[in-house]
């Protein structure tokens, strides 16, 4: 048997019973990475083996000792390439900041080194994490494992890809408008994006400040319990990390799910929606009344304007986040011309690509002097709208339920030269992030042979219950842990 | 409300970003399809609604003043991702406001 | 001073605070360092760092609030003001906009102990310092130090209502004082921790309508601000005069060659696309914080000045003087408080001691002379322990050492010759050994005294009680007339 193929959890158990070592682990990981990495290309970077192996010896070593260690020790794992990595390359697949080495872990670097976790490598990914497809790497493509024709979502594609290709066992991604649960639902994985605040976002380099998250893609919802444990927590060095006492979402596991209460927006279930994937949605909620769950109708008119609000709120704050990439102190330099201006300007029009221009350009204007309050200030009012209606919904549901994606994962090019459409990815997720509320995504079936997601979004600070609903209906669905069935060269 | 290209061409300034005739064409053309989507906010009575710009609730949040003195090392590593350094400092073309 | 037209001014000024870490990291607060060693990820505004504000810095600035009578607002936030310069890394300055944290307050401004103005502050925000650009003329390059970056400032905005330049420098002056006194900021405008911004316009006297303003940058002393003003006063006249327009423009102050010119802009049109700064929460200001920076606000110059005559008569002149400082009004008043002799201690610390402290490199409340040493002294000099003169002696030789001024006298044996028997022997030794003077003294030349004293305090060394020798001679010269 590979050792691949197992879950992080169900490795580290064989671990912690000695069965297996990390070095064995990790051995495998690079004998599938070079079986399938060619394909799906996940990794922007890639740790040498020798790199890897020396950590797992570590890790190896210390088990040997008795020494106690956390329960995802000695598990290989890959980090989206926009969170810093001290001495490692971190670009957010930017060609503005190719080679650039951060002189600093970022938290969640530091937790998951602490924790034992072997870092294997950094994840492809759209731009500086703007997009929905992975297409907008500077750098290369990254294929869905289950067809390699197709985009494996975005922003954190290269995440998901590497998870569900069996090239490492988790994996972080961050989550802006959708970035961990639209390429989880695509990829076939489990994607978490935590309650804002819940995980520090010191050193993640940032998107949009006021909805950016990092959070797990695992390969079942166990797994995800295990890591949001390790990463969640307040952490002094980021302002907006909540300050309240450590929880253990593993301990939610297993339990009933009987009694709860689920709401469906009507207005996530209409228009746009392919019927093949409203069907699973449906079906996979009808199992669950079968436990004891009840399921409701709600509506959230405002929902409508989300995605408007969003691409307002989003741009404007990553116009400011990206203004600091000015070939002076980092990255890209172009100093060709004669002046400060003119390395301004070479820089940063050769260091973007144009989905980021794109951005930029669109959260200038909406900042911009006699148009902030015509959008900008819309915008954040339209937040507030959305999350009282979400607040108004939750007062008598737990969770509310939707589809992750309106599609299944498109075929690479299909939508790249259409940015609104692009956007349209995001229809069903951009509310948790706007009212910075925990949503995930967890695999409810396939059509055509390509996965799809459904996602859960509950309460701030409720993910220890999501995950227990999330998990009895995994088990429901039986479809805990798949990964993708790739066509290897050689085996 | 249609944005035009000297718009176009006086945001790219502010964002410090050079454009063809061509890119601004595009662009143009593309940030007016999204700005016609992101009007329907227009539609909405949004008059009486605070903006939420922290999704938190209202704290504040401080730090005690205590003073760590820099870390050479990291400044080193800082300075060797640097484009030009010259003692220490940071090299720049001449600014030509 | 043409006369035609009124002057209306208006001040921005930068202050920094006197934190020891800076505004949001923990990066030592500290002038003068190697370039770029007081810097980490976040005050370098790289990638994924993030600030977190200290708490410090809000204390400070509340307190600079409340001594200028601002209205404190009990939500403030922050917001990011974006514009593009190399000595700012993130190419954004964290500042405050919408909700600054104080606004309405007023400075009252003297001259001559008389009131000239209530300045109004229209607004104290708070906001991070930029790093800085060093350029040599004519060189192809400039260089960053990124030290001074995210340094505390509160920005104090006055309302138009200065009327002369002269006015400025002393409104100027009078917040320094204010700073100084609530140990807010070194206001050191030499190096930067007090920066001032002009606007400036002229108007027909009786016009209610303002002129065009014009904001004058780069005065970097209390002289500078007059003299750059009073340039720009001119030059406006001047314009007007000739029927001509003032244009909306920044000028520069060049202090060498005692002009302004124009600046040119940094960005044609300024858009600093300001919004809330999501990396940072907004600020609340509960009571309890506010009643207790209210509580440690020390006595401001003004309401001590004016305590200081009452309560102890002193002079204005000498009021004044001792309130220009803190340190020297605390010094002042302690001295008071261990030896209540309020006129004597006030002659004493404005004349020789004041001169020592002028002399002394370093503060008042670090020089090793406190007010327990000048107490003792003027003690010593009541008790006539000591003459005036050698009084003087032991305040220098205390002042370097430290020492108490009693400890002095008794290991110089500096003290006065007031027992009678000791000085006794130097009588009969001087009447024995100028038969002459004596015999003069008898003979009616009642001045012969004089000399039989100046021998008496030579033979001392000066350190004979003058009035117990006057009695001793004249008790002894009347027995030989016996
Ligand atoms: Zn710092």
């Amino acid at each position: 048997m590979h050792l691949f193929t197992l879950t992080a959890v169900e490795a580290a158990q064989a671990l912690q019973r000695r069965e297996i070592s990390s070095v064995q682990l990790v051995r495998d990981i690079y004998d599938r990475i070079d079986n399938v990495e060619p394909q799906v290309r996940g990794f922007i970077s890639l740790l040498s083996r020798e790199e890897a192996l020396a950590a797992a010896e570590n890790v190896d070593r210390m088990l040997k000792q008795g020494v106690s260690l956390s329960p995802l020790a000695g598990i290989p794992m890959a980090l989206k390439d926009n969170i810093c990595t001290n001495g490692i390359p971190t670009t957010c697949a930017s060609l503005i900041l190719k080679g650039y080495r951060p002189p600093y872990d970022a938290h969640v670097t530091t937790a998951l080194r602490e924790a034992g976790a072997i870092l294997i490598g950094k994840s492809n990914m759209d731009e500086f994490a703007m997009g929905s497809s992975t297409e907008n790497s500077a750098y290369h493509l990254t294929c869905n494992p289950w067809d390699l024709q197709r985009v494996p979502g975005g922003s954190s594609g290269g995440s998901a890809a590497l998870v569900a290709a069996g090239e490492v066992f988790f994996a972080l991604g961050s989550d802006t408008g959708g970035s961990i649960r639209q390429p989880a639902s695509f990829c076939g994985v489990v994607g978490l994006k935590p309650t804002y605040g819940l995980v520090s976002r010191y050193g993640l380099i940032a998107f949009a400040s006021s909805l950016d998250q990092i959070g797990p893609l695992t390969r079942d919802v166990q797994d995800c319990a295990y890591v949001l444990e390790i990463i969640a927590g307040h952490d002094p060095r980021d302002s907006t990390s909540v300050s309240r006492e450590k929880e253990r979402y593993t301990a939610y596991l297993g339990k009933e799910i009987k009694g709860q209460r689920v709401a469906l927006p009507v207005e996530c279930f209409g228009e746009g929606l392919e019927k093949e994937i409203k069907e699973l949605v449906m079906g996979a909620l009808a199992k669950c009344t079968e436990v004891g769950v009840s399921v409701y109708e709600a509506s959230a008119p405002s929902t409508a304007y989300a995605l408007p609000a969003y691409y307002l709120v989003a741009p404007a704050e990553a116009s400011s986040n990206l203004a600091r990439y000015d070939g002076i102190q980092y990255g890209l330099s172009i100093r060709s011309g004669s002046n400060l201006l003119d390395l301004y300007y070479a820089t940063r029009s050769k260091g973007f690509g144009a989905e980021v221009k794109r951005r930029i350009m669109l959260g200038t204007y909406a900042l911009s002097s006699g148009y902030y309050d015509a959008y900008y200030l819309k915008a954040l009012k339209m937040r507030t709208l959305i999350r009282q209606e979400f607040e108004s919904i939750f007062k008598d549901h737990d969770f509310i339920v939707t589809p992750t994606s309106p599609t299944v994962a498109f075929k690479i090019g299909e939508q790249k030269d259409d940015p609104l459409t692009m956007y349209l990815n995001d229809i069903y997720t951009i509310t948790a992030n706007l009212c910075g509320f925990p949503a995930i995504s967890i695999p409810c079936g396939f059509v055509e042979g390509m996965p799809v997601g459904l996602q859960v979004i509950g309460r701030p600070f409720d993910e220890g219950r999501m995950l227990q609903f999330c998990y009895v209906l995994e088990s429901l669905l039986g479809l805990k842990g798949r990964l993708a069935e790739m066509k290897l060269k050689e085996e | 409300m249609k944005i035009s290209r000297k718009e176009v061409e006086h945001v790219a300034a502010l964002a410090r970003l050079a454009f063809s005739p061509e890119e601004v064409e595009l662009f143009t053309r593309q940030f007016n399809d999204i700005l016609d989507y992101i009007n329907k906010l227009n539609e909405i009575d949004l008059e009486d609604v605070e903006p939420t710009s922290h999704v938190q609730p209202l704290h504040t949040v401080l730090r005690e003043d205590e003073a760590v003195p820099g870390d050479s090392a990291l400044l080193e590593a800082v300075l060797r991702e640097a484009p030009e350094t010259e003692n220490g400092f940071f090299k720049v073309p001449p600014v030509i406001d | 001073m043409p006369a035609a037209y009124e002057v209306i001014i208006g001040l921005e000024v930068h202050v920094e605070l006197h934190t020891t870490s800076k505004m949001f990291c923990a990066c030592p607060n500290r002038f003068g360092a190697e370039p770029n060693t007081n810097t980490c990820p976040v005050c370098l505004g790289l990638p994924g760092s993030l600030p977190v504000f200290n708490k410090n810095a809000l204390e400070l600035a509340l307190r600079a609030a409340l001594a200028l009578n601002c209205r404190v607002n009990r939500y403030s936030r922050f917001a990011r003001k974006n514009y593009f310069y190399p000595d700012l890394p993130k190419a954004y300055q964290i500042s405050q906009y919408e909700f600054p944290l104080a606004a309405h307050g007023q400075l009252a401004v003297y001259k001559n102990r008389e009131l000239l103005r209530n300045v109004k502050i229209e607004r104290l925000h708070l906001e991070e310092d930029a790093g800085k650009l060093l350029h040599d003329e004519g060189q192809a390059y400039s260089y960053v130090d990124y030290n001074r970056c995210g340094v505390p400032l509160v920005e104090i905005v006055t309302g138009p209502d200065l009327r002369s330049p002269e006015e400025a420098r002393i409104f100027l002056e009078t917040l320094r004082r204010t700073l100084l006194y609530t140990r807010i900021s070194d206001c050191k405008m030499e190096e930067g921790s007090l920066r001032c911004d002009a606007n400036i316009s002229l108007r027909p006297w009786g016009s209610e309508t303002l002129g065009q303003k014009v904001e004058i940058k780069n005065m970097n002393s209390f002289k500078a601000v007059q003299r750059g003003l009073e340039y720009e006063v001119k030059r406006q006249a001047e314009i007007l005069d000739r029927g001509g327009r003032i244009n909306q423009e920044t000028r520069r102050w060049h202090e060498d060659k005692g002009m302004t010119d124009e600046m040119r802009s940094k960005e044609g049109e300024q858009d600093y696309r300001y919004f809330p700064e999501p990396d940072l929460p907004p600020v609340i200001v509960e009571d309890s914080l506010l009643t207790r920076i209210g509580t440690e606000l020390p006595e401001l110059p003004l309401p001590r000045y004016r305590r200081l005559l009452a309560e102890y008569g002193l002079t204005p002149y000498q009021a004044e003087i001792i309130t220009g400082d803190r340190d020297l009004a605390d010094f002042y008043e302690e001295t008071v408080r261990i030896y209540y002799e309020p006129q004597k201690a006030a002659n004493w610390l404005l004349g020789d001691v004041l001169k020592l402290f002028k002399q002394f490199p370093g503060a008042i409340k670090q020089s090793p002379f406190t007010p327990l040493h000048l107490a003792q002294l003027l003690k010593l000099v009541d008790g006539e322990q000591i003459s005036g003169r050698t009084a003087k002696e032991v305040l220098e030789e205390s002042f370097n050492s430290g020492k108490m001024p009693e400890l002095i006298v008794r290991e110089k044996s500096l003290g006065q010759i007031s027992e009678s028997h000791e000085l006794e022997k130097v009588v009969d030794t001087v009447l024995r050994e100028n038969g002459a003077a004596v015999r003069d003294y008898r003979e009616g030349h009642k001045k012969a005294v004089t000399f039989l004293m100046g021998s008496v305090m030579k033979a001392t060394g000066g350190k004979a009680n003058p009035q117990l020798v006057i009695a001793l001679l004249e008790e002894k010269l009347a027995k030989i007339g016996e």
